[in-house]
């Protein structure tokens, strides 16, 4: 990402650049097709080539969250709380790479890119606090009318596709991944299209994380060609519409209901506007409920 | 006890015998009441983690601090009745400056900082805590004589998951009690706790109250200040705001001078009944919050259907857990009838199987009692027990020629009105009765003013459930015993006490929701 320099005389030292991938299982493969496009800055900038991820890496990423799914549900609720505060810590260690490239994607000051940042580190830190309370918010004792102890729960729905938003790149982004993952849920994450780039350094901060290799995955790509395949994908239990493209949003509906997806939708509204920065609105338990199942167990009670 | 140190002690009726426990077999192939016939190679964990000071001052305001007061008394290793470290006795100035730091720190930065700011100190302290969870563990076991395994995978561990668990609070008051949106920190409480878990009781009352944005002056027991002086240095190294977390040291009546001082709003006391209420009468009158964890007697009841081996494990645990030194032991065994003589016979065999010594050995599964005084009381209790015509049996084990210790102890034929049934031990001494019904066991269990806990035994879960609605207790274990958890409330009915440590009603007691109660 270093500037050009218009002399045409090479600098002393050639940085190495990053080559950005996908993040499957833990690994970092590029995609089986072969293909990439071109990331432009905010200013239209060359940034570099990211991953024109395919329908078979969106299958192999859903195959690999689907392995990685009861390992991660299976965790003790307090574990999976330390699992996301550790993505803090690491964040909070790579935080200058995320303010560069948030700052070159959405155009921002490097201020206002590092309060960005900032606020991404605090929300998994929030939702790494929810991770044994949610139940307790949710959960009921319920008084029915019989000799029964009848009890409701929160559980994982499984995997759950998440359709990033386009235009807040890191923020957004965390804003609705760490409540799909904090459930108990494995996860494919399609970034943003336009402005991809803090999603692969996250990738890369989950993987040194202790986050299970395959509870989150993420991909790189173009929308139209992704979202279909995700939202008709009979093996993914539920599906974040939050960075779906209005236009797309009637047929990815339709496609969901053949496998009967829960679908969760942004609040009505122009969601490329949404303020990420209001803790009140951007940071919800019912985001984590929005991918929760509710169990009811019933035992009698008598010697 | 007139008896040789390496011999059983049965004693029925007066009269004395020596060295078999009980006809049953023995499900070891052994004799009962004979000790294992191999040894354990002595395992002891190296105390050279922790870096003793020979002085330790008051915690006020940030900074260690010698007493206004100018007094010390020295803590000792229990187990060895060893000096450890010289400890401020703190005077009723120091009381003052504390209490004068603590509203400082409320005023000044801590109830104004934002709960997502107060999260990120709590979980410091809590990843610190693990961080040092081997030098937490050694010393603990040092000041305490608990085991080791028990301080290494009970107390340390669950002080730092109850950091963490209510670090997550700090910054969704606003969730935890529905219909109550803008709940308010109450401000400077004052915490006096016992010396059976110094630092988890430490952690239990802390945890919460800093999320709930509290100040802090948290007063530990005489007999165990040293991990309460070390959680302050947790607090320098998390570099939480001075005055936030103060840490007083001195004897029951300086506790008792805090909890009374006017300027402190929420009081909070693990520890007797009979200090529980005189704390109570201190408050009487003013607009003090108060909770209280008090005393228990709590009964653990196996029915004939129960998965023996487990309920034996789980019923030996109820009460040599900690040497029988919780609140919540399960001192009270009530068997059903028909499975009596077999269940106490296998119990004796498994007593027999008890390490009991020196708690720095990692294969100890019976530590040294507390104190001086706790051991009297402990050694009194047991001979009202045979004085009120209770069968003792103690397996046979060598104890340490110094420090306190006691056998583990067990106790049949014993009247429900007896004293072993009736007050709380606080040691390892088991009463056992026994009852034909399940409404027999429902009115013998509750039959004590106590209510803090009690244990269930039976693979029928209906039954389960219906025992435990009738129970009076504020804790039951069904198949499981002495479980604890920071999402778990716990605290007693009764004379056990009011108030929930643990779980969201635990972050209530310090929280103003603007409703009254």
């Amino acid at each position: 990402m270093a500037a050009r320099d218009p002399s045409g005389v090479a600098p002393a030292r050639i940085p190495v650049r990053k080559t950005y991938k996908l993040y499957v299982g833990g690994q970092f493969p590029r995609s089986e097709s072969g293909r990439s496009y071109v990331v432009r800055a905010a200013d239209g900038t060359p940034l570099a080539n990211a991953v024109r991820g395919s329908r078979k890496d969106l299958r192999d990423a859903v195959r690999t969250a689907r392995g990685a799914f009861p390992g991660w549900d299976a965790k003790t609720a307090m574990n999976r709380g330390q699992v996301l505060y550790r993505v803090a810590e690491l964040m909070e260690g790579r935080r200058e790479q995320s303010e560069a490239e948030v700052a070159a994607a959405e155009g921002l000051s490097i201020e206002a890119a590092r309060e960005q940042v900032d606020r991404s580190i605090d929300r998994w830190v929030w939702y790494a606090g929810w991770a044994d309370k949610i139940t307790q918010l949710l959960g009921t004792v319920n008084p029915v009318g019989a000799s029964y102890f009848d009890f409701s729960f929160p559980e994982a729905t499984g995997v759950v596709g998440v359709v990033a938003p386009e235009s807040s790149s890191l923020l957004g982004l965390v804003s609705r991944l760490a409540p799909a993952v904090v459930g108990g849920n494995a996860v494919v994450v399609l970034a943003s299209e336009g402005r991809p780039l803090p999603a692969v350094t996250l990738s890369e901060v989950l993987a040194t994380s202790d986050v299970p290799p395959g509870v989150i995955n993420i991909l790189t790509g173009w929308r139209r060609e992704l979202v279909p395949i995700l939202a008709g994908h009979m093996d993914v239990n539920a599906i974040d519409a939050w960075g779906v493209p209005f236009e797309m949003r009637q047929a990815l509906e339709e496609s969901a209901v053949e496998n009967i997806k829960r679908v969760a939708r942004p609040p009505r509204g122009d969601v490329e506007r949404f303020d990420w920065l209001d803790d009140a609105r951007a940071q919800r338990p019912e985001w984590i409920a929005a991918f929760l199942e509710t169990k009811t167990v019933w035992h009698p009670i008598g010697v | 006890m007139t008896t040789r140190k390496d011999q059983a002690v049965t004693r029925r009726g007066g009269s004395d015998t020596v060295g078999r426990g009980t006809d049953s077999p023995s499900s070891w192939g052994l004799g009962d009441g004979q000790a294992i016939p191999w040894e354990y190679a002595p395992a002891p964990e190296s105390r050279d983690i922790v870096q003793l000071q020979a002085r330790y001052g008051l915690f006020i305001g940030g900074k260690e601090v010698a007493p206004k007061s100018e007094q010390w008394f020295t803590t000792i290793d229990p187990s060895t009745e060893e000096p450890l470290a010289e400890i401020a006795r703190a005077g009723l100035e120091d009381v003052e400056s504390a209490v004068t730091a603590a509203r400082r720190a409320f005023r000044r930065s801590w109830g104004e900082l934002p709960g997502r700011e107060r999260a990120k100190y709590l979980f410091r302290i809590a990843r610190i805590l693990q961080e040092r969870s081997r030098e937490f563990a050694v010393l603990e076991t040092l000041n305490g004589g608990k085991p080791i395994k028990e301080s290494r995978d009970v107390d340390v561990p669950l002080a730092a998951a109850h950091f963490w668990y209510y670090a997550g609070w700090a910054d969704k008051l606003e969730y935890a009690f529905p219909g109550r949106p803008n709940p308010k920190p109450l401000g400077v409480a004052a915490q006096v706790i016992p010396w059976n878990f110094p630092l988890l009781i430490l952690a239990w009352k802390i945890a919460p109250a800093l999320a709930a944005g509290n100040t802090i002056i948290l007063k530990p027991a005489s007999s165990t200040p040293l991990t309460a002086l070390l959680f302050a240095d947790v607090c320098r190294q998390a570099d939480l705001p001075a005055g936030v977390v103060n840490i007083i040291t001195g004897p029951g009546e300086i506790g008792l001078a805090l909890v009374s001082h006017p300027d402190i709003d929420k009081v909070a006391f693990t520890g007797s009944t009979v200090v529980g209420k005189t704390i109570g009468r201190a408050l009487a009158g003013s607009d003090k919050a108060l909770t209280l964890e008090l005393g228990g007697k709590a009964a653990n009841i196996v029915f004939d259907d129960a998965a023996l081996d487990q309920a034996i494990e789980g019923v030996v645990n109820g009460i040599f857990f900690n040497q029988g030194e919780v609140c919540c032991a399960g001192s009270r065994l009530f068997v059903q009838e028909s499975i009596a003589d077999e269940f106490i016979g296998r119990l004796k065999d498994r007593l027999s199987t008890l390490r009991v010594g020196d708690p720095m050995d990692k294969n100890t599964d019976v530590g040294a009692i507390n104190n001086a005084a706790q051991l009297a009381k402990i050694e009194e209790l047991v001979e009202a027990g045979i004085a009120e015509g209770a069968d003792i049996y103690q397996p046979a084990c060598e104890l340490p020629a110094r420090g306190f210790f006691v056998r583990p102890t067990l106790f049949t034929n014993v009247a429900q009105s007896s004293r072993i049934a009736q007050e709380e031990i606080f040691g390892p001494v088991l009463s056992v009765l026994t009852f034909r019904t399940p409404d027999e066991a429902i009115e013998k269990a509750n039959n004590t003013a106590y209510g803090l806990s009690a244990g269930v035994w039976t693979e029928k879960g209906s039954r389960i459930l219906a025992m435990t609605k009738r129970l009076r207790a504020g804790v039951v274990w069904a198949n499981t015993f002495n479980r604890f958890d920071p999402t778990s409330p716990f605290g007693g009915y009764k004379e056990s006490g009011y108030g929930r440590e643990g779980g969201v009603p635990g972050l209530l007691a310090y929280l103003d929701t603007g409703e009254g109660h």
